[in-house]
Parts: C-alpha cells; sequence; structure tokens
C-alpha cells in the first residue's frame, strides 16, 4: 500500500503523468534544417536536397552535422526535410551509421505536414522548427541546437554547450573569425570583450567585426519556444532575419561562440569543388583520417578498389568498389566508380557509381551519381565563356554533369558547362557543346 | 526457406602457422574488405536462412567482435536471427567442444527449440556464394539422408587436408575419405552439409552416446553405406583458405577480373561489418598496379600485384609486389616487401626489408606504434 501511494506521490509532484518523463528528458537535442534546395549547386540540387549531395568521395554532406551530433553525444536529432527528401530519408533511414537508433530518442525525419487548420509549408528555418515544438516538447530538453544540413565541418556541441551555460547564455550564436575583406558576405556579430553579442550587421558594407555567424545556434528551450510563439504569425519566420533579432531586443543574453576550426559553406558549384580538393593534400586541413572524430555514412558498397596495371592515381582519393584502368590526377572518386582504360580523370569530382568510358579526357568536372560517359569523350575543353543559361550557377571553368545522365561517346564539350539527362549524339552539333553552353533533358536544371 | 544455418567456426589449423596465432580461421581478413566467415553468413541471408549458429571456440575474439552486431548480414530480427554459441560449462557437462559433431549435441536446444525440418552447415572458411536453396531442393529430390557440397579440383592440386569423395553415376557417395595420404580422386567434399533436422538430432545423439565427437569421421564416414549420403557439385568459385599457401593463393585469385566480378559486381552481395573508414587517399609518388586497395588506406610508394587491407599505411619509396597486407598496417619508408603476408596491427620500422624465397613468409614485427 505504502509503495503505491509513494509512487503515485511522485508522479505528482512532477506534474508527470507519463511513465518515465525523467528517462525521456534530454538535456538537449538538435533540429537540423536539411530542407533547402540548395540552388546555386545548379544541377546537382535537381533531384536531391542540398544536405544529400555526395561529398569527398563516400559521405553526403549531412553526415557531418549528423556525425557532429553523435560524436558530441546528441542523441536526439530532428531532420527538417521539404524539399526533394527522398534520398535524404533513405540515407538516413532509422540513423543506423550514426548510431542514432535509440529506443528514445534517435534521428526523426520532420517532414511539413497537414493540421486540422492552417496547413502550411515550411515557410522559413524558424517557422519549420515552430511546426515541431510539439517534437519538441515530447523531449523535456533544456537546450535546444539548431543545425543547419549545408556545412562541412567537425565540431563539439558540447563545448559550445559548456560555453552557453557558463555565460548563463540564452542563445549563443557559432561564429568563426572569417577575413575582413570577406566579412560583406556573412552576417556579422559585434560582441564586447565578454563575447556577449551587443549589435547584428546583415552583410554588411564596411563590417565593424570579422566575427561571422556559422548558422550554428543554441538556445535555452523557454526562450526559444516563446519567441517562435511570440512570432508564429511572422510569414517566412527565419533565424537570422526575425528571431534572434526578436531575443535581442527583448534584452536576451546572446553570446557569439568563437570557432576556429574548419568549416566550410558549400552553398556554390565553385565552394563545393573546393573543399572536395582540400581532401587530397598531403596534410588536409579538414582531416578525414583521424581516428577521434570519425565521420560515419551510410554506404552498400564495400569491396576494395582495383587499380590496375597501366594506370595512375596521384593525389586522389577513391571509395570502396571503383575500377581504375586509367589515369587520375588531383580527384575525388566516389564508390563503385568505373574509369576506363586510357582514360584521363583531372582535378574532377566523380560521384559513386558513375562509368567513365575508354580514353576520354576530363579536366575540371563535377560528374553526379549514375552518370556515363561514352569511350574517347572529352570534356572541360576551350576558352572560358560566360554561361547562358545561370551564369551565376556554373562558373570557374566547371563542367557540371547531372545525375543519371549519359553523355554519348566521342563529343567535346566546353567549360562552364552544364549537362544533364540522357543525351545522344544528335543532342551535339558537330559532336560538340561549345564552352557555356546548357544542354539539359527530362528533368534536369 | 525450410532449413536453419550452422556455421562452424571453432577451427584452428597448424597449416596456418603464425597466422592463427591472432585468431580463428573464420576471422581471417579476405579479399581487402571481408573475413572469411562473411561468405558462409551471407550466403545463409541471401539465401532467406532465418536463423543461423555460428559455433565458435579458438581464439574467438576476433570473431565475436566481428559478430558482434548481426544486422551487417541482416540477421539483427525479433524472429530468428544470429546465435553465437561458445561453448559454456553446463550440469551435464564441462568440456571444450571435443568435435563438429559435439559442437552440435552441446547446443542441441538450438535445433529441438526450432521447427523448419532442414538443416544447413557450412563451415566458416570457404570462400564461395551460393544458393543454399538449390542443393536443398536436390537434396529433397535425391531423397537424400544428407548431402555434402564438393568440388572436383584439378588433379595435381594437393588434396591431403580434404575429405576426398568417390561417387557412383547417381551422385551417391560410396568412399569418403579424411585426409588421405593418397588420393583415390580428386572430388573434395567442400563442408557443407544438408540434412532433416530430426535426422541431425537422431545422428548426434546416437554420438554422443558412443562418446564420438566428429561429425566427419562419426556421422559421414560411419553411416555411409547405411543412410544415402549424396554428392552436390559446386561449379562455381569456391577456395578454402585453412592453409597459408591456399590462404595466400585464394587472395590473389581477387586480381582476378572474372573472380571480381563475380563476388564484387554479381548479385548477391557479401556483406560484412561497416568500418567507417574514409576514403583510400594516393599521395603524390604513389604507383599502384594491379591491386586491390582498401578504405582507410593511405599510399605514398608502389605497389604491385598486391592486396592491401583496410587502413594500411604505405612511406614513401616503399616497395611491394605480390603481398597481401593486412588490416591497420604502418609500413615505414623506404621498405621492400615482396612475397609476403604482413600480419595486422603491425608497424614495419623503415628501411626492412622482406622477401619470401620459395614460400610465402609472414612477415610480424609486433613493434609497438607510437600514435599522436
Amino acid at each position: 500500500m505504502f509503495t503505491i501511494k509513494k509512487k503515485y506521490d511522485i508522479i505528482i509532484s512532477l506534474e508527470n503523468y507519463a511513465r518515465g518523463d525523467n528517462v525521456i528528458k534530454k538535456e538537449m537535442i538538435a533540429m537540423l534544417l536539411a530542407g533547402g534546395q540548395g540552388s546555386r549547386l545548379g544541377v546537382l540540387t535537381a533531384k536531391v536536397a542540398k544536405p544529400a549531395v555526395s561529398f569527398g568521395g563516400k559521405y553526403r554532406i549531412i553526415d557531418f552535422p549528423l556525425s557532429n551530433c553523435i560524436n558530441s553525444g546528441v542523441d536526439t536529432v530532428g531532420v527538417l526535410t521539404q524539399y526533394q527528401p527522398l534520398r535524404l530519408n533513405t540515407h538516413i533511414g532509422i540513423g543506423i551509421p550514426w548510431d542514432l537508433d535509440r529506443n528514445i530518442g534517435g534521428v526523426t525525419i520532420l517532414p511539413p505536414y497537414e493540421k486540422s487548420g492552417n496547413s502550411e509549408w515550411y515557410t522559413g528555418t524558424a517557422n519549420a522548427i515552430y511546426q515541431n515544438i510539439d517534437y519538441m516538447e515530447t523531449f523535456n530538453p533544456d537546450y535546444v541546437l539548431i543545425l543547419s544540413g549545408d556545412h562541412i565541418y567537425k565540431m563539439d556541441y558540447e563545448v559550445m554547450l559548456d560555453f552557453h551555460k557558463a555565460n548563463n547564455a540564452d542563445v549563443s550564436i557559432a561564429a568563426m573569425p572569417v577575413p575582413l575583406e570577406e566579412a560583406k558576405r556573412f552576417g556579422i556579430v559585434i560582441t564586447d570583450e565578454n563575447r556577449k553579442i551587443v549589435e547584428f550587421e546583415e552583410k554588411p558594407e564596411n563590417p565593424r567585426s570579422n566575427l561571422a555567424s556559422m548558422g550554428i545556434y543554441i538556445f535555452s528551450w523557454k526562450v526559444l519556444k516563446s519567441a517562435l510563439i511570440a512570432n508564429a504569425e511572422q510569414p517566412a519566420l527565419d533565424f537570422g532575419k526575425h528571431v534572434i533579432p526578436y531575443c535581442h531586443e527583448n534584452g536576451g543574453a546572446l553570446f557569439a561562440y568563437e570557432y576556429n576550426g574548419y568549416w566550410k559553406d558549400v552553398g556554390t558549384l565553385n565552394s563545393y569543388w573546393e573543399a572536395n580538393m582540400e581532401l587530397i593534400d598531403i596534410i588536409p586541413e579538414f582531416n578525414l583520417y583521424e581516428e577521434y572524430w570519425k565521420i560515419y555514412t551510410r554506404s552498400s558498397i564495400l569491396p576494395p578498389q582495383y587499380i590496375s596495371g597501366d594506370s595512375v592515381v596521384e593525389r586522389s582519393i577513391i571509395g570502396e568498389g571503383s575500377n581504375i584502368y586509367g589515369k587520375v590526377y588531383n580527384s575525388v572518386i566516389g564508390c563503385g566508380v568505373t574509369i576506363g582504360k586510357d582514360a584521363i580523370v583531372r582535378d574532377s569530382i566523380i560521384m559513386n557509381e558513375a562509368v567513365i568510358g575508354d580514353n576520354t579526357e576530363i579536366n575540371k568536372a563535377i560528374i553526379a551519381e549514375n552518370t556515363i560517359i561514352g569511350d574517347g569523350s572529352r570534356l572541360g575543353f576551350g576558352d572560358e565563356i560566360i554561361n547562358e543559361t545561370d551564369p551565376n550557377i556554373y562558373t570557374n571553368g566547371i563542367v557540371a554533369v547531372g545525375e543519371n545522365s549519359i553523355i554519348p561517346g566521342g563529343v567535346s564539350i566546353g567549360k562552364n558547362t552544364v549537362i544533364a539527362g540522357r543525351t545522344e549524339i544528335t543532342d551535339y552539333e558537330n559532336k560538340r557543346l561549345d564552352s557555356g553552353k546548357s544542354l539539359v533533358k527530362a528533368g534536369g536544371k | 526457406m525450410r532449413a536453419i544455418g550452422i556455421i562452424l567456426a571453432g577451427g584452428n589449423s597448424f597449416r596456418m602457422k603464425e597466422l592463427s596465432k591472432k585468431r580463428a580461421i573464420s576471422a581471417m581478413p579476405v579479399a581487402g574488405s571481408y573475413r572469411s566467415i562473411d561468405f558462409s553468413l551471407s550466403n545463409m541471408s541471401n539465401s532467406h536462412i532465418q536463423r543461423v549458429a555460428v559455433f565458435t571456440q579458438y581464439n574467438a575474439r576476433s570473431l565475436n567482435e566481428h559478430l558482434s552486431s548481426s544486422k551487417w548480414w541482416d540477421f539483427g530480427r525479433k524472429q530468428g536471427g544470429l546465435f553465437v554459441f561458445t561453448p559454456t560449462v553446463t550440469q551435464e557437462n564441462s568440456s571444450w567442444y571435443r568435435g563438429t559433431a559435439d559442437a552440435i549435441f552441446q547446443n542441441l536446444n538450438f535445433l529441438k527449440s526450432s521447427h523448419e525440418p532442414y538443416v544447413v552447415i557450412a563451415s566458416g572458411d570457404g570462400i564461395y556464394k551460393m544458393d543454399y536453396n538449390k542443393i536443398l531442393e536436390y537434396h529433397i529430390e535425391k531423397k537424400a539422408d544428407i548431402t555434402v557440397a564438393c568440388k572436383d579440383v584439378e588433379a595435381n592440386e594437393d588434396v591431403e587436408r580434404f575429405g576426398v569423395i568417390k561417387m557412383n553415376d547417381e551422385c551417391r557417395i560410396e568412399e569418403f575419405e579424411e585426409k588421405p595420404m593418397v588420393a583415390r580422386s580428386n572430388t573434395i567434399s567442400c563442408g557443407i552439409y544438408v540434412i532433416r533436422r530430426r535426422q541431425l538430432i537422431e545422428l548426434i545423439e546416437k554420438c554422443a552416446e558412443e562418446d564420438r565427437h566428429d561429425f566427419v569421421r562419426d556421422v559421414l564416414i560411419r553411416y555411409k553405406n547405411m543412410k544415402r549420403i549424396y554428392a552436390y557439385k559446386i561449379k562455381e568459385y569456391w577456395s578454402n583458405i585453412a592453409s597459408v599457401e591456399d590462404y595466400f593463393r585464394t587472395n590473389m585469385d581477387f586480381l582476378k577480373p572474372e573472380i571480381r566480378d563475380y563476388f564484387f559486381k554479381q548479385y548477391p552481395d557479401i556483406y560484412s561489418k561497416v568500418d567507417d573508414l574514409p576514403p583510400a587517399k594516393y599521395n603524390v609518388g604513389s604507383n599502384i598496379r594491379n591491386s586491390l586497395i582498401s578504405s582507410g588506406c593511405i599510399m605514398n610508394g608502389t605497389v604491385e600485384d598486391s592486396i592491401i587491407f583496410k587502413k594500411v599505411f604505405v612511406g614513401n619509396n616503399c616497395f611491394i609486389k605480390n603481398s597481401i597486407v593486412l588490416n591497420d598496417v604502418y609500413i615505414g619508408d623506404n621498405t621492400h616487401i615482396e612475397n609476403c603476408i604482413v600480419e595486422s596491427r603491425d608497424t614495419i620500422r623503415a628501411n626492412s626489408y622482406y622477401c619470401g624465397e620459395d614460400d610465402i613468409k609472414i612477415v610480424l614485427e609486433m613493434n609497438e606504434r607510437y600514435v599522436l
């Protein structure tokens, strides 16, 4: 009798009616924004959300924040999806590769959903979080970590949380020093000597500080919840534009957590290409070979790679199960790729399961998954001519080839070009696609 | 599938020399990214066998670590799944597995509590792909008591460490000789058997009563005239790795395009534990010819006709030819390695010279690794 009564008292005193709410409680949960299209990646994100784009041979961009979460001891992650989520959903699954398949918590995919009234898409970053207040509430968190799914970095969020706690902060914003001349491209935070934020500047002409916001925030849950509810009616509710300024104006304690490691926003084709190329340095600034901070990914291809008798591989990284019969220089090759005899691949990114025919020559190209390049084709030759359809996307001489594309044999393709879909020899005038031209068939962008 | 699976992975062989110091044969790394038991285990999974028991005994740490999660072979199930049985002390019995039949006897409850009518028994040291449904169909069609998978080998091949089979025109086994001095046939047993579950329980119990412990000697050979024992020929690739020479040859087979294609490209896949290693990296000065390189490797030197397993570092100016370098080896600069097997988790000092002359040489330095 007594024990039963005692149990009952405890339940009432905590005002928790569900069994085990103390067990379910998570100190900090992460909300990972993965719904963006990333339109500046052009053809690479025509069919997949940006976080699902391949990176560094075998990874996808979202592997980095997800691995950071589990390595930091954050085992509850809500992934907000919206744009083209299929690849992302199958990649994440129930979270096995990141050990995020948990009885309590783990990874949960949170797409927009229909409600009894007021159903809408995720209209902004903070709006997406607002629509999932119920999810976060389940875990009764003290802190919520807001992440975006399109950055390449290794970061211990636990250290950032310690910083947040030590400063008694309401909001902590991760910020990194950037060269002053580049600061005008970022959201800049201006702090006092205690790292307390006094002011924000969004892409300022004359920056007064070089601390750029990385789009990584820790909120104290009560502050986040009240800020989201107070601004619920704001159209396209955004963290940078609305929620953070709101917290600031209402006297919240905002702190900047300075981060000095490698961090790369792979928002454009050129920065994506550069970040990949940095992996092949002798001792890369961003080192995947370190034991203590592993990056996890889902991979179904296991076999070793085969390098044939007359091939050359130099300054490159190559994924599992690839077969190399040609010459590869300065390139990032994914898993299950075949590079044919006497082919020459230079300065390129070739993603999973692509087949590069014999005698091809490829210069500075990004070739997406499952693409077939016919024998004897040449990519990335000619003059630098600005792309006619998307001059801001296809730059720096890069040839971009969308996933599942076919390029017939014997064609010559110039620089700043884009090709998507199953192209045939008749699509190429005189077997040529000149620099700056676009050839996009069915479904591409 | 109407069968349960048993994988015999407890064995050790003096023929593995120093290589068996560290692990059971079934845990030997094979073909760059796999371990030997992955092949039988994946075959079980791909044949839709739902319940599989692995019997381990000798030096099982490495194997148990490999099997610590059954999800890689899709055996992480509520119904059935993967069971690892190591000898335990019970009220009736406090001995090790004294033989394969004894191993089954000590875990007879696994057989008794299953309800599938058949049992597929395989060894953990075979490298092959096989649909066990085919051999089961054959077994039923022949109305056999036991079916033994076997393989024809070249007449000049040494079969002295295998069971040698002689069969009649209907493929019924007439003679079964274990490890003969002079072989009278070139058909060898692959250590894969199909048998009705009730029949197996009966035979194993009888063996135990008579204090007999070996499945081949005390069941197959002893009963070959009483029971209908049939041979099922494997026509595809099959190889056993239980000697240093065969281990080396089997690995080198993977440099042949048709073997690679058969195992790596054609359905069904072979599964293994996922290691979360980064892609292999080739720095300036690396010169790789006709070799298999696994993930997590960093290459700076020359590698020819070799199999490099996971997480191997090859220093500047190294020359590695016709060799196998097992997992997690650091090879210092200017090292020459030829016709060798380099044991795993070792650090080879710079400027070392190893060359196997007549035989394959096993390289073991057992140096401490200093990690920053």
